[in-house]
This record gives structure tokens, sequence and C-alpha cells, in this order.
């Protein structure tokens, strides 16, 4: 069993797990309705020129999210 | 006319919607907004077999929650006209996301076809799809198409018109998919309670209404209260106690558990043998990621985002230069055609000076905007756009601002020539009203293509070796205005939550023509809509304000007797008389000139503008530029010439104002600020009407004209009494 690690500690390049998405109201909402849900495959593949937002490649698609969303997505590196 | 089905178009955004829609309905279109509100609303008409297919294109979303406008236009247009069958667009390439809406859709029991867009993309990703097998599980016609191509477009419009006639008459029927053995009861509770007391079902399925319950929608929690207060009490009750629930036992909501229970449907359908994935591509970069590399590193991604920008002001002016000159000459012609065929008088006078000149000092600047448009439209259609937005959003944030502020600054003149009807049109895409509102009230700041004239005048006059120099400091000084003023907004008047940064990046997509067009097109269009219309108006009342009321009798006779005199006094040496005769009309023009409506109120302000330098002639323009800054050149060219030289003759003009000792390099400089700032054209105006508010649309003239002010008064005291230039 893999440590939980919060979404925003990876790496460039690293691939993980969604395990939890604690995120209510709209922000949870928009998480969510991109398929970000507990067993979804992501990876970092890379980030704005100031760090913020991240880059996620998910099955098929690439999505952006900022720093403090990410927050609130727990993940297990794969 | 009679059409044999009425279809809705719905998809994710980047799902090839658009394309497919370009694609059936052709230039059959029909672009409006829906009432009271402000997304845009297209129809259009296919045909099919010699039947007329008439289809609305459902704004793109990614759900249908009842979170942002373009959702509820959706389920709206969906409950309300009830369309004899929905069609929906799928990315194939992001299979699942797309579903999610799809399961929505289904649930809402609308009869169903679906496009699986874009399958020639599968190959690559090594991914293939059982695009029937989809279909029999889901229960809906699936057919794959590739709309760039044209391909299958035929066969899905088949497939949506079957399904249509098959369903026709008979009650939609909601897909049922099980939520879990926390929410499943509680479902099937509500559902008998909805049923028992027909809450809300001439419109919502039961189930639906309950599961929008268990949501929190607001939407259906409002029309709920409205129509039964009673059930709609206890079904909120029942949410709340599955609610209590949820949270001490799981430690979630039931919003979130029934997005879980909606994407395991999805991966249970998919698994089915509909997706065959080869593992050693699954992982493998797409080609975007891999341009993402380059275009958004560290480094180069902000090197490169500053060259597209520098470019794309080379290539406006490159491209737009000659058809402006043209055009320029054309109502130059126009003007002097009309002028010769209807003589001296007052009629004359007003098509030439008024309309002509008016009119076409903003046709003239068409094409400028139309290739601005046309490349702001390639960065958009391309992708890139959106790149910017994610590269800029850290900055934009600590303004106050979402990244997706960039394009309606790029829109107004971010890039100098915008212009900031369409710019504030498309802050429609920000989220948070708050974030809205900023962004609205700032794009006028930006340095648009009517203000440009100006600029490019006041530069000829003071900086003719630095011109250059001097229009790239007006276009950072705005972006550094733009930002800041947002930052005091957000701060003040409009405080609150920042939007999410959840987006997509679409991938790269070289952009088709017919796209380019149509948004090039929609885009110019209000632009020049407002040639014909605001200013047209503004220009023959700008015309009387300066032609009456005529001097008093008096005056012109003792004009015509010093006329006389000089005819009689000079007649041998006849240069020195016409020389002394135009003196005389000069001067005849400049009481004439003071004495009008518009010259006195010029006048009048004198003992106010003079703080920023300005003198009657400015103060005369700058009215004028309320209605549009386009009228501020060629009022102060009438103000200083008055018919008598060409008001498009910018040289003269430049001429004028260098001779003129009430004008200097602080007084430049000032009105160069005055005019980037102060308030919006009528035009704009209009739009943060319609998109805002009264209240908003005086906020915005009253706020911007008194920043104007202000900022003008310091840069020229400071220039005029410090620096004494």
């Amino acid at each position: 069993m893999k440590d939980k690690v919060p979404l925003r500690s990876l790496k460039v390049g690293q691939r993980a797990e969604v395990v939890s998405v604690d995120a209510a109201g709209e922000m949870g909402r928009r998480i969510r309705d991109m398929g970000l849900v507990p067993g979804c495959q992501l990876e970092v593949i890379g980030r704005a020129p100031l760090r913020d937002p991240v880059a996620l490649r998910l099955n098929g698609f690439t999505l952006t999210l900022r720093n403090n969303e990410a927050d609130h997505i727990l993940v297990e590196l794969i | 006319m009679e059409y044999s089905l009425h279809a809705a178009l719905a998809g994710n955004p980047n799902s090839g919607k658009s394309t497919v829609f370009n694609a059936l309905t052709g230039s059959r279109q029909h672009v409006g907004n829906y009432p009271g509100i402000t997304v845009e609303k297209k129809d259009g008409v296919a045909k099919l077999a010699g039947k007329s297919i008439f289809i609305t294109d459902l704004p793109g979303t990614y759900s249908l929650t009842a979170y942002s406008q373009e959702e509820l236009v959706a389920r709206r247009t969906l409950v309300e006209e009830r369309p004899d069958v929905v069609i929906n667009i799928i990315d194939s390439g992001a299979l699942s996301r797309n579903l999610y809406l799809t399961v929505q859709l289904l649930e809402m029991g609308a009869p169903l076809a679906l496009g699986l867009n874009m399958l020639d993309e599968l190959p690559a990703k090594g991914i293939s799809i059982d695009v029937k097998r989809l279909g029999r599980l889901l229960g809906c016609p699936a057919t794959g198409t590739v709309a760039r191509n044209n391909k299958g477009l035929n066969e899905l419009l088949m497939n949506a018109q079957d399904i249509a006639e098959q369903r026709r008459g008979k009650p939609w029927e909601p897909l049922k998919i099980s939520y879990g053995s926390d929410l499943d009861p509680v479902i099937e509770q509500m559902t008998a309670l909805i049923e028992q007391n027909c809450f809300l079902t001439g419109k919502y399925p039961a189930r639906w209404t309950a599961i929008k319950y268990l949501e929190a929608d607001e939407e259906i929690l409002a029309l709920g209260s409205d129509e039964n207060s009673e059930v709609a009490a206890c079904l909120q009750e029942m949410y709340e106690r599955v609610s209590r629930h949820l949270k001490t036992t799981l430690d979630t909501y039931p919003e979130a558990v029934i997005a879980d229970y909606r994407y395991g449907f999805i991966s249970s359908v998919l698994r089915n043998g509909v997706v065959t994935q080869r593992d050693e591509l699954a992982w493998r970069a797409s080609l975007s990621d891999k341009i993402d590399t380059v275009l958004t590193n560290t480094f180069l991604g902000p090197l490169i985002m500053g060259g597209i920008i520098y470019l794309i002001y080379k290539l406006t002016f490159l491209l737009g230069e000659a058809p402006l000159g043209y055009l320029e000459s054309f109502f130059g012609w126009l003007g002097e055609t009309v002028g010769g065929i209807l003589g001296e008088g007052a009629l004359s006078s007003l098509l030439v000076d008024g309309v002509i000149g008016g009119v076409g000092a903003v046709l003239g600047f068409a094409p400028l905007i139309m290739v601005i448009f046309m490349l702001i439209a390639i960065l958009e259609d391309s992708g890139y756009m959106a790149r910017m937005a994610y590269m800029l959003d850290r900055i934009f944030r600590y303004f106050g601002l979402h990244g997706n502020t960039v394009m309606p600054f790029i829109i107004s003149g971010g890039i100098a020539g915008g212009c900031a009807v369409p710019g504030v049109m498309a802050t429609r895409t920000l989220r948070s009203p708050k974030e809205k509102l900023a962004s609205m009230l700032t794009a006028p700041l930006f340095a648009c293509g009517a203000k440009l004239p100006v600029f490019l005048l006041i530069c000829a006059v003071f900086f003719p070796q630095n011109a250059d120099l001097v229009m790239f400091l007006i276009t950072v000084g705005a972006w550094a205005l733009a930002l800041l003023v947002a930052r005091l907004l957000r701060s003040t008047v409009l405080r609150g939550d920042a939007t999410p940064f959840v987006m997509e990046l679409p991938p790269y997509r070289m952009p088709t023509l017919k796209g380019v067009l149509l948004h090039m097109w929609e885009r110019t269009w209000a632009y020049v809509r407002k040639a014909g219309t605001i200013i047209l108006a503004v220009t023959i009342v700008i015309w009387a304000g300066l032609s009456y009321p005529k001097l008093p009798a008096e005056m012109s006779a003792s004009y015509a007797e010093q006329r006389t005199r000089i005819e009689a006094e000079l007649a041998a040496d006849k240069s020195a008389m016409e020389e002394a005769l135009a003196e005389l009309d000069n001067q005849e023009a400049q009481d004439t000139l003071r004495h009008s409506y518009a010259g006195r109120m010029g006048v009048g302000l004198e003992p106010v503008s003079q703080y920023a330098g300005f003198d009657w002639r400015a103060n005369l323009a700058l009215i004028g530029g309320f209605a549009a800054k386009e009228v501020v050149v060629s009022t102060l060219g009438t103000a200083y010439s008055l018919g008598e030289v060409d008001p498009e003759d910018a040289g003269n003009l430049q001429a004028e104002i260098k001779a003129d000792p009430s004008w200097n390099i602080a007084v430049g400089i000032s009105f160069i600020i005055f005019v980037l700032i102060y308030a919006p054209c009528f035009p704009t105006l209009a739009v943060i009407k319609q998109e805002a508010s009264w209240g908003w649309m005086i906020f915005a003239t009253v706020f911007n004209t008194g920043l104007a002010f202000a900022l003008s008064v310091i840069a020229y005291q400071l220039l005029h009494r410090i620096l004494i230039l």
C-alpha cells in the first residue's frame, strides 16, 4: 500500500491515481465534471512558467488546475 | 417553412460540435441571444433527402448542472422546446468524460443519437472503439464521424431521424442507473413522493427531479418551492438526512457519490467490450503535449508568447494598411463628388462633413479590425489562446482576474487595435460574476482601434522620431492600468471568490478557414454596425452643434464689409489680397465655431479642463469622443478647419496643432492619457448595460472619466510645471 499524497506535491512526469476528492460546491463539481474522481489515473505533464497552474494528462485529454485546487485531491503514486 | 424534425445539438466544448453544426447547416444559420441572458443561441437548417431539419446548437457544456448559464440554457431548451431528438457530439479520444454529459442527457429521457467524432485520431492514441456496441449498451444509435472531413454526418442525421420517428408521440424514457446502497432507497422514496403529488412532473421526469434535489441543484430547488412548498420541504429534509448520514459514515456528499456512480456506470459500459486500449500507447505523450513542452516552457513559453503578440501587431498593420488607404481615398472621393454635385449649403455640409466624414472614419478602420480579429480567431481556434490563459493565470489572479481574461483584454486592444465591443462580449466565458464585471469594466481601458488615430496624430506632432516607442509605451501602460484598476475594483466594490481554473487544454488543431472567417465576421460586424447606427447619429448631432447657431447678422455683415475693403485696397497686389482674405476667412470660421453650441460648451469647460491643459477645441473633440473615440480626430479637424480644409487630411491637422500655442508636449501626453482612459464609447456602454446593468454602465462612465481626468491633471501638472515642457 503506497502513501496518499496531495496532488500538489507531484512532480512533472509522475503518475498517480486519484484516491479522494475533498471539495464541495462549485469547485468540487467542476473537478468531478472533468472526470477527476476516485480511480482516475493521471500524469503531471507540466507546470506554467510561474509554477502554477499545473497541467495534467487524463484519459485522453489535458486538464489544468491551480495548486490551491489540487490541494483538495489526494492521490496514490503508480 | 415546415420542418420535418427539430433536433438539438449537444456536446462538450472542443468536441467538434461547432464544426458539425457548420457542416450540417452551411450558411443557413441564425445567431441570436437567449432572451434575458447573454448566451448565444444558434439555429440552423439541415437538408436530408429533400427534408428540412431544424437544428438548435446548444451551448457546449461538460455537464447539466445549474452552475453556469450555458448549462442552464442547454437544460431549459431541452425541457421547454422538447426537441424530437438530441444529437450528442462526442470527442472519441476523451470518451469517458464526454459520456458524463451523455448519461445526464439519457437521465432526462430525450431521444438521443450519438455522434462519435474525431474517429480518425484514435489509431494514434492506440484506442479502438466498437461504436455499434456502445450504442446498443446505451440504448441509442451511435455513428462514427469525422466532422472536419464531412464523414459520417449524413448517416448521423439519418440515425437521428430514425430514432425520432420511433419515439415520436411517446413519453421520454429516462435512463435509470444505480447510485449505490446509500442513495438508491432515498431516490426511490423521493420519486414516489414526487409522482404522488405530480410535483414538477409536467416538465421533468420524477426520478430526475429526485436526483437534482440530492445534487442540491439551485434552479430545481427554487422551482420546487414555488410549485409546492410542502413537498419541497419534505424532499429537502430527506436530502439533509442522507447528507448527514454520508458525512458521518463516508465523509462525502451526495453530489460526489452521484458523480462517482455516473463515472462507475460509464467505465462498466466502456469495459464491456466497447473500448480497447493498446497499453504501450496509453501514456504516450500526444503531439499536443510535445508541442506544449516547448510553447509553455518556463523560459521559452513567455518569450514565444511575446513574439506571437508582436507578430500579430506587425501583421495587422502590414495587412491592414493597404485596404485602409483604399477606403480612405474612396471616402475622400465620395465626399468631393457629393460636395461637387450639391454645391455649398447646409445639406451638402451635413452629408460631406457630417455623414461621409464621420462614418467614413469608422469604416476606414474596418480592414484593420478585420485583420486583427482574423488573427485572434486563429489564436483561439488553434488552441493557443488557452495556453496563454494557462501561462498568465498566476499573474492575472494576483490582480483578482482569471487566466481567461486574457482573451477579452486582447480583443479589446491588448494588442493595439482591437475593439472593446466584442471584447466585453468575450467576458461571457468567465463564470464568476465578480471576475466578469472586473474584466468588463477594465477591458475598455486598452488602446482600441478607434483610439489609435488620436495617438498616431499626437505622436506625429510631438514625437515624430519615436512614434513606435510611444505607441508601445501606451500599450504597456494600458495593460498596467487595466490590471491595477482590476485589483482596485476586486478589493473594493467587487470583492469575491475566484473562479476555479479547472479547464481543458484543447489539443492544438489547424484552424479551419470557415471557422476563422465566421469568428472574424461576427466580431467585425459588431464593430461595423456601430458606424451605421450610433456614429451616424452622433456625427449629425456634432455637425449641427458645430454649425449652429450661425453668427449674428451684424457680425456677418461686418466680415463682408471688411472683405470688400480688402478687395478694394489690395486690388493691385493679387497675392497679398488672397492672403489677407484667407486670414479673414479663418478669423470668421473661428468666430463662427466659438459662437456655435458646441463651441460654447468647449469654452464653458475651459475653467476645469485647463488643469489638464485642454483648450476649448480639445474639449470639443473629447465631448464628441464620449459617443465614439473615432469622432475625436475628425472633430479636432473640423474645429480647426470647419470644412475649409478636408478634415480627414491629418497632415494639415498636424500642422495646425503644431502651430497652435495652446498645444505642447505636456498637453499632448495629457491628451493621450485622457483619451486612453475616459468613458467607454456608446456602443461599449450599450454592451456593458446588456451584459451587466444600467448601474454598472453609469459606473463605467463616471469612474473612467474621473480616473482619466485625475491622471491627466497629474501628468500635465508634473510635466508642465515641474519639468517645464
